[in-house]
């Protein structure tokens, strides 16, 4: 067992974990964090995505010991972000969502797109936001319904900055 | 799904790095940004002793402007390359290639050096470092040296580096400012590993003209009959598509169009 401190959605936590756990159960089965979903455990389903030190990372393939002193921000920890907030209306409203499972690896990767890349407020775009959507898979929706509403936000963020 | 159980140590500097390297007399593995290495600890396809973590290594990350040529810390991330955080010395060529691999939460851990000592033929890096004709910065035990980018990799997933061996960085000379490139690459999916790499760099000023047949059952092969090539001949591309070791219909179709199309792209 290694000694581990970090701080996991704004709050510090030391813990005791063996090397060969990695983030995404260390988050669920020490910390009760489980909006943070176990699909592929190789990195390539997108459905455990977090944020690690301000990023985008896939938390099955990083270990929780390497994590020592890293700002961690699970799907939990976005409550009241005004972002994600303009992110899980426009998932309703656009059905970007069936059986959820998909959704906070969704949201975490949604947010980055729309923050990280605001230019994309065109209909030509949406080829661009399919491409960095790529990592994240769902089985419902068939994407349309993300996508959409990945779109609403880009546009609305952009109106909203326009009038201000 | 879940990883054997493993020692876990994080080394503040190269010179431990090795040192514990040596110790676990090749059951250790270094691990950088950990995005190839850790779905193979999960896969259980890699189990080894001790996971040497080099997060923490003074100087790993340093990317240095050394007038002609510049240098690459093992640890950059592809997420700084394709985001011009650090300078560029390819003309867009890096940052392109940068963009293009796996997916942005893979990018913003994964490593230029891990990539390359991992030695994926399918990988971006590896044909590109050949390509750019980089030149690989090595410590061992028995101190530092200096390998060629045609004789890194020597098959898939085998490099020139020992078990105790750790690849500090890649030297890169800097393109000129009439350079063109071409780069195309063949995925059944966006992200999904390469099946096909054609590469191609055009620097007058500098007398460079090179190309690279990757994504083959080995290392990437350095077209010889560049002229050929260039020039359009489908005899050259057959030869060289049939050099880099792809005969198999599919392969060698795919191998070369990729190859036709980067040199397409880099002559507009």
């Amino acid at each position: 067992m290694r000694n581990l401190n970090l701080t996991v959605n704004g709050h510090s936590i030391s813990a005791a974990v063996e090397p060969r756990t990695h983030l995404a159960d260390f988050l669920r089965e020490h910390e009760g964090l489980t909006g943070t979903h176990l699909g592929c455990e190789h990195g390539v389903c997108g459905a455990c995505t977090i944020e690690l030190d301000g990023a985008p990372a896939r938390s099955c393939i990083q270990f929780a010991v390497r994590c020592d002193g890293a700002q961690v921000r699970t799907i939990e920890g976005f409550d009241d972000d005004a972002v994600m907030q303009h992110l899980r209306t426009a998932f309703s409203a656009e059905h970007a969502l069936q059986c959820g499972f998909c959704t906070p690896g969704m949201l975490i990767t949604a947010r980055d797109i729309v923050t990280r890349l605001p230019h994309l407020v065109n209909d030509a775009d949406e080829t661009r936001i399919r491409r960095e959507l790529a990592g994240n898979l769902c089985r419902c929706t068939g994407y349309q319904g993300i996508v959409r509403a990945i779109q609403r936000v880009l546009r609305e963020r952009a109106e909203m900055l326009r009038a201000a | 799904m879940k990883a054997a159980a493993f020692q876990y140590e994080r080394p503040g500097t190269s010179a431990e790095a090795c040192a514990l390297l040596t110790v676990g007399a090749g059951l250790s593995k270094p691990m950088a940004g950990g995005q190839s290495l850790g779905p193979m600890l999960n896969l259980r396809l890699a189990q080894p002793a001790a996971v040497i973590d080099l997060t923490a290594l003074a100087g790993l990350g340093e990317v240095r402007d050394e007038g002609d040529t510049m240098y690459f810390g093992a640890n950059v991330t592809h997420a700084a390359i394709e985001d011009s955080r650090v300078s560029d010395p390819s003309r867009g060529l890096m940052p392109f290639v940068a963009a293009n691999i796996a997916y942005r939460a893979v990018r913003n851990r994964g490593t230029l050096g891990g990539s390359l000592a991992h030695a994926d033929p399918a990988a971006d890096w590896v044909s590109t470092m050949r390509l750019l004709d980089a030149v690989y910065v090595i410590e061992g035990p028995r101190g530092r040296r200096e390998v060629a980018s045609g004789d890194f990799m020597q098959a898939a997933f085998t490099t020139v580096l020992d078990a105790d061996d750790l690849l500090l960085g890649v030297r890169i000379a800097k393109c000129s400012a009439s350079a063109k490139f071409g780069y195309v690459k063949f995925c059944r999916k966006v992200g999904e590993f390469a099946e096909a790499i054609g590469a191609v760099l055009l620097d007058p000023a500098r007398c460079v003209r090179r190309a690279v047949i990757g994504a083959t059952a080995g290392a990437p092969h350095l077209v010889q009959d560049i002229a050929g090539v260039l020039r359009g001949s489908q005899a050259s591309i057959d030869a060289e598509v049939r050099a880099a070791g792809c005969d198999e219909p599919y392969e060698f179709q795919i191998h070369s169009v990729a190859l036709k199309r980067a040199v397409a792209q880099a002559l507009a």
